[in-house]
């Protein structure tokens, strides 16, 4: 056998090297203890473009500092990596809507907590077809979409209102990125997506909005969340977010030259200017006070969302194999639970919400 | 002497040492997927092997209650049918671009230089173009693999032309052969085995590049189910879907080595390699 003890060994010092890769990966996500130092993901969109500014003008660094604490804020380019990795572990905060909540995090088995309730898509995410006008015409056609996100949603929620289901059409998945360039090709003739490749989409002649967000508002809704274990044990990293979240809210909102000079920076980091980001604004709904955020997250058409957001995702297998029902997983809100009050994994907590519009952070 | 470089393991052993990693990779995976489910009963990252065994159950096994069709098969045909067409256009273009490009010193100099700087456009980069040339449908996912693998597989056999001894060439033309001949005698019968390991090199490019327009816009194939269940973080389905297509392009690649093992006997006479 000596042999080959020197080949083995080789082999052996790379497993070893492997095996304590992979052991990092599975230990990764045991460190919710009290802590100093926290990571924040956040991914470019209208809703969340302040956390680059709260880090750009040290508004954060300001608000960490007080509660003596460190957060870092890491952009990320792609949408679901950003969720995928906060769900493993590496990101103690993660901007995503509340379906992606549900069905990345929660699914996951990661007890997860809406901390700020940003805002909702009140006309910032649409059905266009081109060359027809009216939604009914959707039917029979294939349609480009980022399949299982909000846009499917969204599309399962506008056949609904027309009586139609999804057996209607045909759903072809296209990547959000480059949807822009596929609604170009001529054989695509319906699309569902976002802003701003919404309404770079429309600029073209022929194409018409059939439906958006704003005729479900309040369904789609942006939000910040945060490990719930990594909050409970450490407050401080949510009173830290939710200060310097309102601090840039209450700037952000007047239209003054300090207001204006934030919605420029932010326009301009994604990729726009002023008139171009406070267009954004226009379709979304954004909580710039606390309270009227604390009000959203207490009232019961939240909880009722939150139902058709579950029977959604249940019916496209999106709460895991093992789901038996809609009910699996179950959502706290102020109202009431959704779904099983024994397997809680998705919180929408207004306390800290409620401390920023108490002054009390 | 019995220095390291002279120990040759028997066979027993090699296969042994060969086994070994994959053996203590998957020992290493329970354990750490065991780890984090001790944590996390629902953890997605590092399923277990039983959910692996549902998985596969769920998408080879069982038909889908939506289409029907058992999914993996019909993701295999989808993806085989585009990768089996672009590859088998590409391997054609590449052969004939390549003979002219090495035989005919007059093509050579008009296709040399575009297919040098075809051969390094980054595909992808074209995708927009394709997707508004070519549409969103099998075509561009097609057009997308042929530009990115034909101009290496045309360079890789005017390099096997160009390789050819002049003497052989001069030799056919003493017996009275003329350019047409030439190509179809003697440079064509060169250069088809160098297709056949040009292509068996191309084939990692082709999978690239299949996953990659499948991803961006499709409604069914092995790289649309991995980027679409990756939406929830379905580790259970992609890491059988990635083994599998590990064992497709694998069997494509001895099934080529064995091929033109088998139809080119006299190839390997007179030449090492």
């Amino acid at each position: 056998m000596y042999r080959s003890s020197r080949p083995s060994l080789v082999n052996f010092a790379v497993l070893l090297a492997v095996c304590a890769m992979l052991l990092g990966i599975a230990t990764e996500s045991r460190a919710a203890d009290a802590k100093q130092k926290f990571r924040l993901a956040w991914t470019i969109y209208v809703g969340w473009m302040p956390w680059d500014y709260a880090e750009e003008s040290g508004i954060l660094k300001k608000w960490a500092d007080k509660y003596g604490i460190e957060i870092e804020v890491v952009q990320l380019n792609d949408y679901v990596e950003s969720i995928n990795q906060f769900t493993a572990g590496a990101f103690d905060a993660c901007v995503m809507t509340n379906m992606d909540a549900l069905t990345i995090p929660a699914a996951g088995g990661v007890d997860s907590t809406a901390l700020i309730v940003g805002d909702f898509s009140n006309g910032n995410d649409g059905i266009i077809l081109k060359g027809k006008s009216s939604l009914a015409d959707i039917k029979g056609q294939k349609v480009n979409l980022v399949e299982l996100s909000v846009s499917h949603y969204l599309l399962a929620r506008a056949l609904d209102s027309i009586g139609a289901s999804e057996r209607d059409v045909k759903v072809v998945n296209t990547s959000d990125a480059d949807i822009v360039a596929a609604a170009a090709a001529a054989d695509t003739t319906a699309l569902v997506t976002w802003n701003p490749q919404l309404s770079e989409i429309l600029k073209t002649p022929g194409t018409h909005r059939v439906f958006d967000s704003s005729q479900i508002p309040g369904e789609i809704i942006d939000l910040t969340v945060v490990n719930s274990k990594t909050l409970q044990a450490n407050p401080a990293f949510g009173k830290a977010l939710a200060g310097a979240w309102y601090e840039i809210m209450a700037l952000m909102e007047k239209d003054d030259d300090a207001g204006r000079a934030v919605r420029a920076a932010l326009g301009k980091a994604s990729g726009t200017d002023l008139a171009g980001y406070d267009a954004q604004l226009a379709t979304t709904r954004m909580f710039y006070a606390p309270a009227e955020a604390v009000t959203f997250t207490k009232s019961a058409e939240l909880a009722a969302t939150m139902r058709k957001v579950a029977e959604f995702s249940f019916a496209h297998g999106l709460l895991g194999e093992g789901a038996p029902s809609a009910d699996y997983i179950g959502i706290e809100t102020a109202a009431g639970t959704v779904g099983d009050a024994r397997n809680v994994k998705l919180r929408f907590d207004p306390a800290y919400m409620q401390m920023a519009a108490d002054g009390g952070l | 002497m019995r220095s390291l470089i002279n120990q040759r393991p028997g066979r027993g052993l090699r296969f042994a040492l060969g086994v070994l990693p994959f053996a203590l990779l998957l020992v290493a995976y329970v354990a750490a997927s065991h780890a984090r489910l001790a944590v996390n009963a629902h953890d997605k990252l590092l399923p277990a092997m039983s959910s692996f065994g549902q998985a596969i159950e769920r998408f080879a096994l069982r038909p889908s209650a939506r289409t029907g069709e058992i999914q993996l098969w019909a993701d295999t045909v989808a993806s085989l049918r585009r990768l089996g067409t672009a590859v088998a256009l590409s391997a054609a273009l590449g052969l004939v671009i390549g003979i002219l490009m090495g035989a005919l010193p007059v093509a050579g100099a008009g296709l040399s230089p575009l297919v040098s700087g075809l051969s390094l456009v980054p595909p992808l980069a074209l995708l927009p173009i394709l997707f508004i040339v070519f549409g969103l449908g099998e075509v561009a996912k097609i057009t997308l693999i042929v530009i990115g693998i034909t101009p290496v597989i045309a360079r890789d056999i005017a390099l096997r032309v160009h390789e050819i001894p002049r003497e052989l060439i001069v030799k056919a033309q003493t017996l009275g052969a003329s350019s047409w001949q030439v190509m179809l005698r003697v440079v064509l019968p060169l250069a088809l085995p160098r297709l056949f390991s040009a292509v068996r090199l191309a084939l990692g490019a082709a999978w690239l590049f299949l996953i990659a327009a499948e991803a961006i816009a499709a409604e069914s194939g092995l790289g649309y189910r991995i980027f679409l269940v990756r939406r929830y973080l379905a580790m259970d389905v992609i890491l059988p879907y990635v083994a599998w297509i590990t064992l497709l392009a694998s069997l494509m690649d001895v099934a080529l080595a064995q091929a033109s093992h088998r139809l080119f006997r006299w190839a390997r006479f007179g030449q090492l390699g």
